[in-house]
């Protein structure tokens, strides 16, 4: 995702005088649509429903710490966020153990019916949670797993499998076998292949699969919705809109809880861009 | 996964010439006992909640189900019936399939002609993708609320139209039976335009400068070298592209209920909010199920053929790649 190579040669190409400043008024235009709402919430939670109410689009005048600061002395917004880390953790780090166990034996054994069971994981991939969750929360609640933070990051990580085998398998089958073979010479068992010398070369296809599964987790709205009834075992995504529909006249605290749910996810993202950028884009090609 | 090639290879295999690999003297019982470490929990996981999930939801669509105590009373293809023949859920079909189409005709060119603007160099650009790629990574509750805000009567968007001289635009943006749906695509569009004008700048890089260069040596306009030379290269993109789109319009759930619970009366249902609508609030549990399954089998439908008569040449197998 680099630049191209500076061989352009503008010269002679007429038009393509014009394709710079459309460039940049593209390029205006969508940082313009983009940062305008994230903009109206941050700034929004800097004022007071008078304001809000007198002037939309104001600015903050004056600039009041209340809301965010209300919003930040509450032990429920912690809690929420807690658990939406602590269940994303869970999540990732089973589709991702999970996922590159199962990926090496699909991509480095052979057996029969492995490719049986590699079309079975990657059917997963047309039943996403979104369209299965009321099967998935009834599975929960016979399991006795509702209000469970562990039921909803199992169900995740189920659902998170396919797509984490789906990357990693080419990946781990692309390493030499000439690797594995020095290694056995040296007295390297198989899974401590895995282990000592697939796992670190992997890396990069790791960091991506766990980003993958970090974002959809800690945005996952459908299933914590119907798993959980209690507020303090709900997720941030959750919390949001319960905020929302509980205190619909509040604007500015709406505003306030929204912005700072939103940190966590920017900070994140600001942190891995490269991997989720990479990510999707790798992803999506398969 | 019982039977292990290796196994029942050997006793033949010892008479041959050693083969390319180091034999390993593990036994079959060693290689059996760490594919079942290996590959155990994973399917384990995948087959209970995955396959079971499914399997009970096909089960339980066949009852009048409230959810309490187990399933008894039967009654076949009823809930199918009656879920088919629910001018409800026809709108939402409806109104799902309007969202598929309105992506791919209004989302796939927009993104296209922004990324075609947006390729080449330009100062800013690690912070320009940064930036367009942000809706992406929010929720989708983080979204809707912040939409919802506003697009209040007398909110912030009402107020900007005003603003501008453009007083006649503005609308019941969310109460307005006729418009809700069109509202809630624009808010998908500016939460998903980002992601893919970042995959089509991927795409691009795909194709060679030379490609375009030589087009326009040989008297191509910047038009013609756009549309006969770059579009088809950028071909399995935007194939992907629709894909997504399209699953993902079918799917379509948290912006819905988040906003507007599929109303003002059904008029933005989809089918993800009708199954939770009724199954879960409503307890017709065994109905909901039917109408889960309807919603897999659309889904699971227009995968395969897509995959099929679309992607066939592209992913060449995301689902039946080999490896040896």
């Amino acid at each position: 995702m680099t630049a191209h190579p500076a061989t352009t040669r503008p010269r002679k190409l007429s038009g393509r005088q014009l394709a710079i400043p459309g460039r940049y008024l593209a390029a205006l235009l969508v940082v313009g649509v983009t940062l305008v709402p994230i903009a109206f919430v941050v700034l929004g939670g800097f004022r007071t429903n008078a304001q809000l109410n007198a002037d939309p689009t104001g600015l903050p005048h004056p600039w009041v710490l209340g809301n965010y600061r209300t919003i930040l002395g509450s032990s429920l917004f912690w809690r929420l966020m807690g658990n939406s880390a602590l269940i994303a953790v869970t999540a990732t780090v089973l589709t991702c153990g999970l996922g590159a166990m199962a990926g090496y034996a699909l991509a480095r054994y052979r057996f029969r019916g492995r490719e049986g069971v590699y079309t079975l994981f990657s059917a997963g991939l047309l039943f996403p949670l979104g369209v299965a969750s009321l099967p998935v929360y009834l599975l929960l609640r016979q399991l006795n797993l509702l209000e469970s933070w562990f039921g909803v990051a199992l169900a995740e990580a189920a659902f998170g499998l396919p797509v984490t085998i789906v990357i990693l398998r080419p990946f781990m089958a692309a390493i030499p076998a000439e690797l594995e073979d020095a290694a056995a010479v040296d007295g390297c068992t198989r899974l401590g292949f895995l282990w000592r010398i697939m796992l670190p070369l992997a890396r990069p296809a790791l960091v991506t699969v766990a980003v993958l599964a970090f974002l959809g987790s800690w945005n996952a709205y459908q299933l914590p919705m119907l798993v959980f009834n209690d507020q303090s075992h709900f997720t941030l995504p959750l919390g949001v809109a319960t905020f929302q529909s509980q205190y619909s006249q509040d604007t500015a605290s709406i505003l306030a809880y929204t912005a700072l749910s939103m940190l966590p996810a920017l900070g994140f993202f600001v942190f891995a861009e490269r991997r989720i950028v990479g990510g999707m884009a790798g992803a999506v090609k398969g | 996964m019982s039977t292990v090639e290796e196994e029942r290879a050997t006793p033949a295999r010892s008479a041959e010439p050693p083969r390319k690999r180091p034999v390993r003297r593990r036994t079959s019982t060693r290689t059996r006992a760490e594919l079942t470490l290996l590959l155990g929990p994973a399917l384990a996981l995948f087959s209970l909640f995955v396959l079971v999930s499914i399997a009970a939801a096909l089960y339980y669509s066949f009852f009048e189900w409230n959810g309490f105590g187990p399933p008894s009373k039967l009654v076949g293809f009823a809930n199918y019936r009656k879920a088919l023949a629910d001018p409800v859920f026809q709108g939402a079909i409806r109104h799902n399939v309007v969202f598929a189409l309105l992506s791919v005709a209004v989302q796939l060119p927009l993104t296209v002609a922004l990324a075609l603007l947006l390729n080449g160099r330009m100062r800013g650009r690690a912070v320009l993708r940064l930036i367009a790629f942000t809706p992406y990574v929010l929720s989708e509750a983080i979204t809707a609320v912040a939409w919802l805000v506003m697009l209040q009567p007398g909110g912030a968007v009402d107020q900007g139209l005003r603003s501008v001289g453009l007083d006649g635009l503005v609308h019941q943006w969310l109460a307005d039976q006729n418009l809700v749906l069109y509202t809630l695509f624009v808010v998908s569009t500016w939460k998903y335009l980002g992601f893919g004008i970042i995959l089509f700048l991927a795409g691009l890089q795909g194709v060679p400068t030379e490609l375009r260069e030589a087009a326009a040596l040989d008297g191509a306009s910047a038009w013609q070298t756009t549309t006969k030379v770059v579009l088809p290269l950028l071909g399995p993109t935007i194939r992907i592209w629709i894909f997504l789109s399209v699953i993902g319009s079918l799917q379509l759930f948290e912006l819905v209920w988040i906003m507007t619970l599929g109303g003002p009366a059904g008029s933005s249902a989809t089918m993800a909010t009708y199954v939770i609508d009724r199954g879960f609030r409503r307890y017709q549990f065994g109905y909901g199920s039917a109408v889960a399954v309807v919603l897999f089998v659309v889904c699971f439908a227009f995968a395969l053929a897509y995959q099929r008569f679309a992607l066939r040449r592209d992913t060449d197998g995301a689902l039946t790649g080999r490896v040896d």
